[in-house]
C-alpha cells in the first residue's frame, strides 16, 4: 500500500466519520434526544434580588431545571404574553411544575423595581420569581446568558427597550439546554418542559 | 321623561346595539374588532388592537390616537427577528391603503397606551379617539379581553360577571 493510498483512505475515513457525526446531531435535533442544544452558554455570577426582596444568586439555579426570559414591564404585548404562556405552560405540565423553576428578568432595572415586578407578576403563576437589581448586576446576568438588550432613547416619550424574546431552558447547573421560541405550539413547549424536567 | 330625550336615549342604545354588530365608519374608513389586552397591576402601558378597512379609492393613515385613561398614546410595530424583539412607533402612522385592511393584532401592530391612570380590567370599555389624516377624527371603544387573549373577547354586551 502506497503512501498516497493510506492518505486517501484516512481522508474518506475521516469524510465518513465528520458524515456520521453530522448525521448523529441532526437526528438528535429532530427527534428531540439528547441535549436539547448543545450551548456553551454557562450562566455565570450575579446577585440579584427577588419579587419579595430576597437576594437570588447564580446558586439558586443550581440542582433544578429553570426556565428564565427576560423583558421589562414596560411593553404591552410579548412580555405579558410571554408570562401568560408561562402560566398556561405550568397549568398544563400539572404537578410536575413544581419541579421547574421560572425566572423573569427585567432588562430595566430603572423603571422594574422590587415593588414594580411584585405587583406586575402577581397577575401571573404565583410560583414565577421576578429578578431585578442593580444595573450593573443585570448587565452582568446579561451577558452571562448572552442576552441581547439595548435601550432606545426617543426624542418624545418615554424610552424602549429591544431585548431577546426566547425563552431559556436551563439545566440543574444554570446552562442554556433549550430554548422556548416565541409562539412556539404549546404541545412543543410543554414536551420540551417535560424533557427538562426529566418526565418526559 | 319628555319625548326629545327619551328619543334621544333610545337612539343612543339603538346605535349602541349597531356598534356591536357593525363596524364603526368614519369618512370611507371601517374599523372593528376594536379591543385592548387587561395589563397586569402597576403596567403602565397597555396594548390596543382593531381591524381597519378602507372602502376608498386613496390611501389614509392612522396619525393619532388619545385616551382619557392614558397619558400617550402611539401607534407601533412590534417584531420578533432572530430571537430579539424590537418595537418601535410609527413615526409617520400607520397607512391604511386604498382598497386595503390593516389589522392591528399581538405580534404586529398595536396601539400603544403609555402612562396608564390605572390598570385596564377585563370587561371594561375604554374610550378612545382615534385621528385619520383624512378621513378625520372618530370616536372608539376598546373592550378589554383577558391579560394574554389572543384576541378579542366575544361581544360583551350582554352582561358579564364582572
Amino acid at each position: 500500500m502506497t503512501v498516497v493510498r493510506i492518505v486517501r483512505y484516512a481522508l474518506w475515513a475521516a469524510v465518513a466519520l465528520m458524515l456520521v457525526g453530522l448525521g448523529t446531531v441532526y437526528y438528535l435535533r429532530e427527534s428531540g434526544e439528547g441535549p436539547l442544544l448543545a450551548s456553551s452558554i454557562k450562566g455565570g455570577p450575579f446577585n440579584l434580588v427577588d419579587q419579595t426582596g430576597s437576594p437570588v444568586t447564580e446558586a439558586a439555579l443550581k440542582g433544578h431545571p429553570s426556565a428564565m426570559f427576560f423583558g421589562y414591564t414596560f411593553c404591552p404585548d410579548i412580555c405579558p404574553t410571554t408570562l401568560y404562556d408561562m402560566t398556561e405552560l405550568m397549568g398544563e405540565l400539572g404537578p410536575d411544575a413544581d419541579k421547574l423553576k421560572v425566572y423573569f428578568v427585567t432588562v430595566d432595572p430603572e423603571r422594574d423595581t422590587q415593588a414594580v415586578m411584585a405587583e406586575y407578576l402577581s397577575a401571573f403563576d404565583p410560583r414565577f420569581t421576578g429578578l431585578t437589581g442593580s444595573r450593573e448586576e443585570i448587565d452582568r446576568i446579561i451577558a452571562a446568558y448572552r442576552v441581547y438588550a439595548r435601550k432606545v432613547e426617543r426624542d418624545e416619550g418615554p424610552y424602549l427597550m429591544d431585548h431577546t424574546a426566547t425563552v431559556y431552558l436551563l439545566d440543574g447547573e444554570g446552562a442554556l439546554t433549550g430554548t422556548l421560541d416565541y409562539h412556539e405550539a404549546t404541545e412543543t413547549a410543554v414536551a420540551k418542559l417535560r424533557r427538562l424536567i426529566g418526565s418526559g | 321623561m319628555r319625548i326629545p330625550v327619551l328619543a334621544a336615549v333610545a337612539a343612543s342604545l339603538l346605535s349602541a346595539v349597531a356598534f356591536a354588530a357593525e363596524p364603526l365608519k368614519v369618512g370611507d374608513l371601517e374599523i372593528e374588532g376594536l379591543w385592548a389586552r387587561a395589563t397586569p397591576p402597576g403596567a403602565v402601558v397597555a396594548g390596543g388592537f382593531m381591524t381597519i378597512t378602507n372602502t376608498g379609492a386613496s390611501g389614509d393613515t392612522l396619525v393619532g390616537v388619545a385616551s382619557p385613561v392614558a397619558g400617550i398614546g402611539e401607534v407601533h410595530e412590534m417584531k420578533v427577528e432572530d430571537g430579539v424583539m424590537t418595537m418601535r412607533p410609527l413615526d409617520g402612522g400607520l397607512p391604511i391603503p386604498a382598497g386595503g385592511t390593516v389589522t392591528l393584532k399581538p405580534g404586529g401592530y398595536h396601539i400603544m397606551l403609555v402612562d396608564l391612570k390605572a390598570p385596564l380590567k377585563k370587561g371594561e370599555d375604554v374610550p378612545v379617539t382615534l385621528t385619520f389624516e383624512k378621513a378625520g377624527t372618530v370616536e372608539a371603544t376598546f373592550h378589554v379581553a383577558p391579560i394574554g387573549a389572543p384576541g378579542p373577547v366575544a361581544d360583551h354586551s350582554m352582561g358579564e360577571g364582572e
